[in-house]
């Protein structure tokens, strides 16, 4: 874990047991929502973000409740921090008629517009132009203190749209936070195959504004960078860039046979995950015990447990209302 | 009532609309000093500022797709593309994103948007500047479809396309907007979905559309002289389709002549014979439904070959008759 700036969080115990206590349950949904793939119990795909959780869950504790969020199709840790509802979620991923999305979306699509979560997104690079969007009403309305985060990866950093959100919203001063969190790969792409310059956070000086960049494994290093970046955001100083270097453990999705890295690559990053990071630092800075970190696991667990029981329970859509919710009153 | 262009009603239509609600606002390329490359928005950055005529840079994907994100979050942007053919550089934000979220975020949200953009050739612009893709949306749920033929039609189904909930493809006819008709002053909306009968006939029915309304008017005047009665349904809106129309029309006259600018294989005219063939008016017909349409080629520059591409009186002409 890296030097924290601001000492007086390692005092906000309820804070720092929060953080954790989400990047257990990211974990924990993700993990049962893919043995539950393996049992039947879900169809479709799911895109898993295990190793990731510092990112989704640091970078959203330093958001608040009505900025707007948009999540990526690997955004189940993105949608949980910024506070979708657990069990409205599983029902989602259980395909219920009560989901998030009314069994309409699925894993790639959640959405809680009331929690500023404006949906996660199929398509690479989407992202950026929404947020443009959702920062321009923010600006024309004159919100204040509100950004927009749009989160993609190493990935859709070469994606037009993404090149082109990040000019515009510089042009128009826009407040959208460019979230993007490196996960080494493009499914199984390496950055430095497809780029010449792996330093991405020089993206941003193309275009005329401030790149922040972290260590996206240490949850308190995400959170401090973007709460910082927020404010150089809501002073009114326009976009910024916010690079999170992490790494994938899991497989892109289930297709995903791990031929393009090795075990031992893969093994480093599990001992190196951000979960056991941070509970490693609450033990040795004699925060809480590693009896109370076991006990937030066991919350975690619950939660998610409870969260497929739930959901279980859920009805299925009904089918006669397709053509019926097609287009808005 | 006085007459002004189609060009100034679609004028007239955004600015009562932006007059009327302060979340509607307007973007697009060159759309303030220059005014638009057909001149559609003269005066408009003067009477609402630059803090709602927007001028983005050319990236039709990042100003499409912040026309959605401020959609979904309250504003009901009107948002122009220089041409209908740029589409195809923004496909994403129309087709994966406005049109589907709606429905896949389980109504919790909508996109009151219109995406207004001048389509169809006989200009003179070649194969990347004059095409008809309506079609295209139209086969893309959670899209509406609009087509105005005349300069009345144009402002009263502007002005409810920027009151409608969902995303509008609000597709104006370039080699249409300088043409005159009656339009009033006072505030007035054409709901979609509704076509509309342009002339009442007997014999034979021209089902069409957009640039392809007035030119069918015109071979309904030429065959009125030898006592052929032609009625002619301007559909205005694609999608959703006024099927009742369609059919009424098909069974009042039991003759059908399908007409519109975009290419007949795989067109609009397609769904509109299925219409006809799917319902009870197949066995009022008392003769092939044809079809005209452009052929199947890319728009070329040279003029006799363009003219040629696209339909003519002559086509429409010979269509009809071989109805008879």
């Amino acid at each position: 874990m890296g030097e924290i700036k601001d000492k007086s969080l390692l005092e906000n115990k309820e804070f720092l047991r929060e953080l954790m206590v989400r990047m257990m349950t990211v974990n924990k949904f993700e993990e049962v929502a893919f043995w539950l793939f393996g049992q039947g119990l879900v169809h479709g795909t799911m895109h898993l973000s295990i190793g990731e959780e510092a990112t989704g869950i640091g970078t959203t504790a330093a958001l608040t409740k009505d900025d707007y969020m948009l999540a990526t199709h690997r955004g189940h840790g993105q949608a949980l921090g910024k506070g979708v509802n657990i069990n409205d979620m599983m029902a989602e991923i259980l395909a219920r008629g009560t989901g998030t999305n009314h069994g309409k979306g699925g894993s790639m699509h959640i959405c809680d517009f009331d929690n500023g979560i404006l949906g996660a997104n199929g398509i690479v690079g989407a992202n950026g132009p929404i947020a443009c969007g959702a920062a321009l009403t923010i600006k024309m309305k004159k919100i204040p203190n509100r950004v927009c985060a749009a989160f993609f990866g190493d990935g859709a950093s070469n994606e037009g749209a993404i090149l082109e959100s990040m000019n515009l919203a510089a042009a128009w001063d826009l407040p959208v936070m460019f979230i993007l969190t490196n996960n080494t790969y493009g499914m199984s792409t390496p950055l430095d195959h497809v780029v010449k310059n792996k330093d991405l956070k020089q993206r941003a000086a193309a275009f005329g504004f401030k790149a922040y960049e972290c260590d996206g494994n240490d949850v308190l290093a995400v959170y401090e960078t973007v709460k910082e970046a927020r404010e150089h955001v809501v002073a009114g100083n326009g976009p910024v860039l916010v690079v999170e270097h992490t790494y994938r453990t899991s497989g892109h999705s289930k297709s995903d046979g791990n031929l393009y890295r090795t075990k031992e690559e893969i093994q480093y990053w599990k001992d190196h995950n951000p979960i056991k990071r941070f509970r490693e630092f609450l033990t040795e800075e004699g925060i809480f015990t590693g009896e109370e970190i076991d006990a937030m696991q066991a919350d975690a667990d619950k939660m998610v447990n409870d969260a497929v029981e739930y959901a279980k329970a859920q009805p299925q859509p009904v089918v006669a209302d397709l053509e019926a919710d097609v287009y808005a009153k | 009532m006085r007459e002004i262009t189609y060009k100034d009603a679609v004028r007239e239509a955004m600015c009562e609309e932006m007059r009327r609600d302060e979340n509607v606002y307007f973007m697009g390329e060159d759309i303030g000093a220059y005014c638009g490359a057909f001149g559609v928005s003269k005066g408009m950055l003067e009477e609402f500022g630059p803090e709602r005529i927007l001028e983005p840079p050319i990236s039709e994907t990042a100003f499409m797709g912040a026309g959605v994100g401020s959609a979904i979050t309250g504003m009901r942007p009107i948002v122009e593309l220089m041409f209908s053919d740029f589409m195809a550089v923004c496909y994403d934000q129309i087709i994966n994103q406005a049109a589907k979220m709606h429905f896949m975020f389980a109504g919790k949200v909508s996109v009151p948007m219109v995406i207004r953009t001048a389509s169809g050739g006989g200009t003179g612009a070649a194969a990347q500047h004059s095409q008809s893709l309506e079609q295209m949306y139209c086969h893309v749920p959670g899209l509406k479809v609009v087509v105005p033929s005349t300069a009345y039609d144009a402002k009263g189904l502007l002005k409810a396309s920027i009151r409608d909930n969902n995303t509008v493809v609000f597709l104006e006819q370039k080699r249409l907007y300088k043409n005159k008709g009656l339009v009033p002053e006072e505030d007035y909306t054409i709901p979609l979905g509704v076509a509309d009968i342009k002339r009442e006939g007997k014999d034979v029915s021209i089902i069409t559309y957009g640039r392809m309304v007035p030119m069918s008017l015109e071979v309904a005047e030429k065959l009125e002289k030898e006592g052929i009665s032609v009625e002619v349904l301007d559909l205005r809106t694609l999608s959703p389709l006024d099927t009742e129309a369609i059919i009424a029309t098909a069974k009042k006259t039991r003759r059908v002549v399908v007409v519109h600018e975009a290419v007949q294989f795989g067109g609009f005219g397609g769904e509109v014979v299925s219409t006809i063939a799917d319902s009870d008016a197949f066995y009022y017909l008392d003769a092939p439904i044809k079809r005209v349409g452009a052929l199947y080629c890319p728009v070329p520059f040279n003029p006799v070959l363009e003219a040629n591409t696209f339909p003519t009186p002559e086509r429409i002409e010979a269509a009809v008759r071989e109805t008879l």
